[in-house]
């Protein structure tokens, strides 16, 4: 059902089944928009994401990016226009963790070793079937590290402790910012497997980047936001 | 809107999802509470702090006002009590502030679980945590001040009445500051008047025990108060933690 990623050979990525496809897109806004003080950070947008797409949200630096997804994660209200999630209103309850956030906190605790952060983490949202912390963080090549704190390990190794996290909690949507930041050549190779091995089984993401990384999938749909 | 339902798919997508249960809340409380402990465990040092604060302010008493049984017998319940507030402070100001620096709060609102469960389950694991170990030397702390072994049950019932009430509008509290810069003065003037009728009621209890009259009804106060708290401060909570990672 997975084929094997050809730019991440040497990566075991854990099996994962495939989503189940209804009629509306996974993801969709219509005429969104945000303001703060009454300046708009961005917007109105239209566009929709379907199951096994990749929507790359491109802008400069403070061209609102992070404000958009955290919109759609459903963190900050929208200023105008809605966002529908799986065909209905995005709520809490109609999103319930099929959304997962990889922003730039990292929502794990310095104090708490990757297996530990991983292990509380599914507490919460759950793991994919036949996933477990060992073999989500093996995936990304942290297994060394599993026992050890997160503030002894480097920037680009926490962002791949964060990578852990997408492939060991069962979300849909994916909302990724600025994933390939901190990340070497071979990281930058496992960002884009992870994302083409999810679209692959029906999930959909949503990447932003300042456009200085080159995104591995050519087709993918663009938004390009302006401050 | 048309799109084509391919079955291998949906039949996967089928068995994925009875695969793939989100955990219900007591799993879900049971990993905060993991999880807490652990975070409890690795800065011991610094649960050691209100210990201490508490066993020198205690000991520092008697110098203070002279050694006269007498006196201190008579202050002991209420010192006690102000002491253990005090305590209580300095910890309830960092209850959320971590878990907002690092994005942690994040998580907990995109989680498939209550986010006001999740805040009650952060007030036990803060009062196991910070306020139980103060609970626990009270005897000695009484010792020290000659507390009679009459006022001592009484002592103990009322903080453990009103130690979790404190504990519930703090968190209320340091979920609104948790944003701000200096919340620490900022949650100390917030609690203050919230903390004043938790202290009269456990005050007048220990006071009517001391004086040999009947104690429950001032307990009875508080005990109805934490009811309400029980119920309305995760709430009250969760709104103020919603706005905290929106700002």
């Amino acid at each position: 059902m997975d084929s094997p990623s050809p730019r991440w050979d040497n990566a075991q990525l854990p099996a994962m089944p495939a989503i189940a496809a209804t009629a509306a897109p996974l993801l969709s806004a219509h005429r969104l928009a945000f303001a703060r003080n009454d300046e708009r950070v961005f917007g109105p947008l239209d566009f929709s994401v379907d199951r096994g797409e990749t929507l790359l949200v491109e802008g400069d630096n403070g061209s609102g990016k992070t404000t958009l997804l955290r919109v759609l994660a459903g963190m900050l209200p929208p200023g105008e226009g809605e966002c529908r999630f799986d065909g209905e209103p995005s709520t809490r309850d109609n999103r319930n963790g099929r959304a997962l956030l990889l922003g730039h906190r990292s929502g794990m605790n310095e104090s708490l070793s990757a297996g530990e952060n991983l292990a509380f983490l599914s507490g919460l949202y759950g793991a994919r079937a036949g996933t477990t912390v060992g073999s989500a963080l093996a995936a990304v090549g942290i297994d060394a590290w599993i026992d050890e704190p997160l503030r002894n390990l480097s920037a680009g190794q926490k962002k791949r402790v964060g990578l852990a996290r997408l492939l060991l909690l069962p979300g849909h949507l994916w909302l990724l910012d600025e994933p390939y930041a901190n990340l070497d050549r071979h990281g930058i190779e496992l960002v884009n497997a992870l994302i083409a091995e999810h679209c692959a089984r029906g999930g959909a993401a949503l990447v932003t980047s300042h456009g200085a990384v080159r995104f591995a999938d050519p087709d993918a749909r663009h938004i390009h936001l302006t401050a | 809107m048309i799109t084509v339902v391919q079955p291998t798919g949906d039949a996967l997508g089928a068995s994925n999802r009875v695969r793939n249960v989100v955990p219900g809340a007591l799993a879900a409380c049971r990993a905060l509470l993991v999880r807490d402990f652990l975070l409890a465990w690795r800065r011991r040092g610094e649960l050691f702090l209100p210990l201490l604060y508490a066993v020198i302010v205690t000991a520092l008493f008697p110098f203070a006002l002279g050694p006269d049984p007498q006196l201190l017998r008579r202050i002991a319940g209420g010192v006690l009590l102000v002491i253990v507030v005090l305590a209580m402070l300095p910890a309830l100001e960092s209850m959320f502030r971590s878990d907002l620096e690092d994005g942690t709060l994040e998580q907990w609102l995109l989680a498939p679980q209550p986010l006001a469960l999740l805040v009650l389950t952060r007030v036990i694991a803060h009062w196991l945590t910070t306020v139980l170990p103060l609970l626990i030397v009270m005897p000695l702390l009484g010792a020290l001040l000659d507390l009679s072994a009459d006022v001592l049950p009484v002592l103990m019932l009322a903080l453990l009445l009103a130690t979790p009430l404190l504990a519930l509008l703090g968190a209320v509290l340091s979920a609104l500051a948790a944003g701000a810069r200096g919340s620490g003065i900022l949650l100390a003037l917030m609690l203050l008047p919230l903390a004043v009728p938790v202290v009269i009621f456990a005050a007048g209890a220990i006071a009517a025990a001391q004086s040999g009259i009947p104690y429950m009804a001032p307990l009875s106060w508080l005990g109805a108060a934490l009811v309400l708290a029980v119920v309305l401060a995760p709430l009250a909570g969760a709104a103020a933690l919603r706005i905290a990672v929106e700002a």
